[in-house]
């Protein structure tokens, strides 16, 4: 299987006189991450085997800007964006698929402003479509059967860009039993890492934001937390451990999930 | 005797109709303080939340029980003011009940209705009462909703059980009158929640009556006005703004920021890029210090905010014991321009008070607490969005002082030289792809 995953860069296939139908952007954490990576892993198994003409941009990647924006610094958030569409400009990039909801958002909403036209769709999305075309076949009574999964939302896919149903009908086609925080969809709490909040420390307070999120994951009595996003999957995680429920409750990319599911 | 009541019935609607003018005024240039910003998009867009948020109430409902019980006192804030029609022009030109004849049998059916109402908004009013001060519902009791904030909403909810109350007190006297004097009182038919009170009065005589009529009538109908001049000093004003701010609310996705196309112009030429359109002559400051750095529809959404709470009691910094609220963040937008209104109005210095919204009001620690998880505005009623004050601030803060959190100005370093927030080599980015197993 391993010799048989291809991660094509854009940049070979140029050579070629090819581009890529979708470029999948991995972005910084799913880059150097190490939990993250892992979902960047098995997004890249799905894209091959249900044969996905995807491209990555490799090391001509660059931070999309969102924490730059976010932490108050227009001038760098604009120097990315700005070189970023030069990039994918001049590959002439039509479509983009991305596992991270911060540079979903910023991609699709905030780079056509500055000259960036894509159609940028979150990985979540990308997988539905894939399970509504009848590219991914979910074994019926498969490994997830019975299982207690709860949905954490990420803000930046939910509110930010009303995504709800997208992550939770990917997630009904593992045959797994979806139960749902308090807060949950338009009401869901944040994790605590948006607004560049995942690269300091929290401001002073009575709790961390991912503890409260957590205990309420944990309330549901769901043996894994699926998440979208990979700040919340560092939260949720560093939430988990804190509780010290890292044997009975795992958490997991929706894309890992899937990946699973196909024996991938 | 009656031409006496005219003269000062006019003389007291004119000065009210003077200082609610001059306060509608102030509040304009306080908002027009304000950077313009030319929202002429999408008209119909923005026509559909008016009608659905501010008209309908649509956000209201995701919590049922103060919906239902706003929704009584706004139909009646919306129905009753007919009432208030025929009382300016009774009291203009001295007349009693003058739509009386002109609607014959319809008139004890708006009576009726007016009364209904009448009596939902005073239950209603002791309602949100019990709510506030015995219940103590949680988003009542943040440290923001101390001293005046508290006193403005049970000042607000008094008044109007005190000024529904006396319409039903004018209503039971007048239908005793009616059947002592019917040629002096012209005949409404039974009206139904009054007629529970005139018990009460049915033993006075009838110049007793017709004292408590007129004590009732003048009662009403100066408090409307007078609570109409409150109105603009409190956060009441969102019964009108409520309106041009879901008008003027931003139709991006909530995940957009909004770009500052000054810095475009200045990337673009650090670029070699060609810039569309020329530097401009005074670019200002970078981000938000004080109220004028913020665009006038801003402004106005702090004028509209009735400090509800919602966007506060959802905000996952302040439900975790940060010092971030977003219902502040509005307070405090607010209570700044009326301090520099203030100043202006008595020929002080205004915005050059010395004064900054960033620094008096707003606390670095406060807008360095959001996670930008549009919470708070998903939760707004009525479209406001505090979340755009907090990032312009941070612009100010990043910008202007690099003083921004010292690990975020490490971020900004990584991403300038390493093009990722983390300390890595960019020439390690693509390394995951080897380390496929």
């Amino acid at each position: 299987m391993t010799e048989n995953i291809k991660i094509p860069t854009v940049s070979d296939l140029a050579a070629q006189d090819k581009t890529p139908e979708v470029l999948f952007w991995v972005g910084c954490a799913g880059s150097f991450d190490d939990r993250a990576k892992r979902v960047t892993v098995a997004f890249v198994k799905i894209l091959n085997a249900v044969n996905v003409d995807f491209a990555v941009l490799g090391n001509e990647e660059s931070c999309s800007g969102d924490p730059a924006r976010r932490a108050g610094n227009e001038f760098l958030f604009q120097m990315q964006a700005m070189s970023n569409i030069q990039v994918l400009n001049g590959y002439n990039i039509k479509k983009i698929v991305t596992a991270c909801p911060h540079c979903f958002n910023t991609l699709k909403n905030e780079y056509p402003e500055l000259g960036g036209n894509y159609e940028v769709i979150h990985h979540t999305t990308f997988l539905q479509q894939l399970i509504n075309d009848g590219k991914i076949k979910l074994k019926e009574g498969g490994s997830f059967k019975g299982k207690k999964i709860t949905y954490h939302d990420s803000c930046y896919i939910g509110r930010a860009n009303n995504i709800y149903e997208a992550p939770r009908e990917v997630l009904a086609s593992l045959d797994a039993d979806l139960v749902e925080m308090k807060r949950c969809r338009t009401t869901g709490l944040c994790c605590g890492a948006g607004g560049a909040q995942m690269f300091k420390e929290p401001e002073h307070g009575k709790k961390d934001i991912n503890i409260e999120r957590t205990e309420e994951a944990l309330a549901t009595g769901a043996t894994t937390i699926a998440v979208a996003c990979p700040f919340c999957m560092t939260m949720m995680n560093d939430g988990v451990k804190n509780k010290e429920k890292e044997s009975e409750v795992k958490v997991k990319d929706i894309a890992e999930l899937i990946a699973e599911g196909q024996g991938l | 005797m009656e031409i006496l009541q005219q003269i000062v019935f006019v003389l007291v609607l004119a000065s009210a109709s003077f200082v609610i003018r001059k306060r509608v005024l102030r509040i304009k240039a306080n908002i027009h303080l304000g950077k313009p910003n030319d929202i002429k998009d999408h008209p119909n867009e923005r026509l559909k939340n008016v009608l659905l948020i501010a008209f309908g109430q649509q956000k209201m409902f995701k919590k049922i029980t103060p919906a239902v019980l706003h929704f009584f006192i706004y139909a009646g804030f919306l129905i009753i003011n007919l009432e208030v029609l025929e009382f300016i022009i009774d009291g203009i030109v001295g007349t009693h009940r003058v739509f009386a004849p002109f609607l014959g049998g319809l008139y004890p059916v708006l009576m009726n209705l007016f009364e209904f109402l009448a009596v939902a908004v005073l239950i209603a009013c002791v309602c949100f009462l019990v709510r506030r001060n015995v219940t103590k519902v949680e988003r009542f009791q943040s440290p923001e909703i101390k001293g005046w904030a508290k006193l403005d909403a049970n000042l607000i909810l008094t008044i109007e059980i005190v000024l529904m109350a006396a319409i039903l007190t004018m209503n039971a006297s007048d239908q005793l009158l009616q059947s002592r004097e019917p040629h002096h009182y012209v005949s409404t038919g039974s009206i139904f929640f009054s007629s529970f009170l005139t018990p009460i009065f049915s033993n006075l005589s009838t110049p007793a009556l017709i004292f408590i009529e007129r004590f009732a009538w003048w009662f009403h109908i100066i408090g409307i006005l007078g609570f109409t001049v409150y109105v603009t000093y409190s956060k009441h004003l969102h019964i009108f703004l409520a309106f041009p701010n879901t008008y003027y609310s931003n139709l991006e996705q909530k995940g957009h920021v909004k770009n500052m196309p000054i810095v475009t112009n200045e990337v673009k030429s650090m670029l070699g890029l060609p810039s569309e359109t020329a530097a401009t002559t005074e670019p200002g400051r970078f981000g938000a210090k004080d109220i004028n750095d913020l665009t006038w529809n801003v402004l106005m959404s702090a004028y509209s905010c009735t400090e509800c709470g919602r966007c506060t009691s959802e905000c996952p910094a302040n439900l975790t014991g940060k010092k971030l609220s977003p219902r502040k963040i509005m307070m405090d937008t607010r209570d700044r321009m009326e301090e520099v209104g203030r100043s202006l109005e008595a020929g002080g210095a205004g915005l050059n008070d010395g004064k900054f919204l960033l620094g008096d009001y707003i606390t670095k620690e406060e807008i360095n607490a959001c996670t930008s998880c549009n919470a708070c505005v998903e939760a707004c009623p009525v479209l406001i969005n505090p979340l755009e004050i907090i990032l312009e601030l941070r612009r100010y803060v990043a910008m202007e002082e690099s003083g921004a959190p010292a690990q975020w100005n490490a971020v900004f370093q990584n991403i300038e030289t390493n093009f990722a927030p983390w300390k890595f080599a960019p020439s390690d980015r693509f390394n995951w792809a080897k380390e496929i197993k």
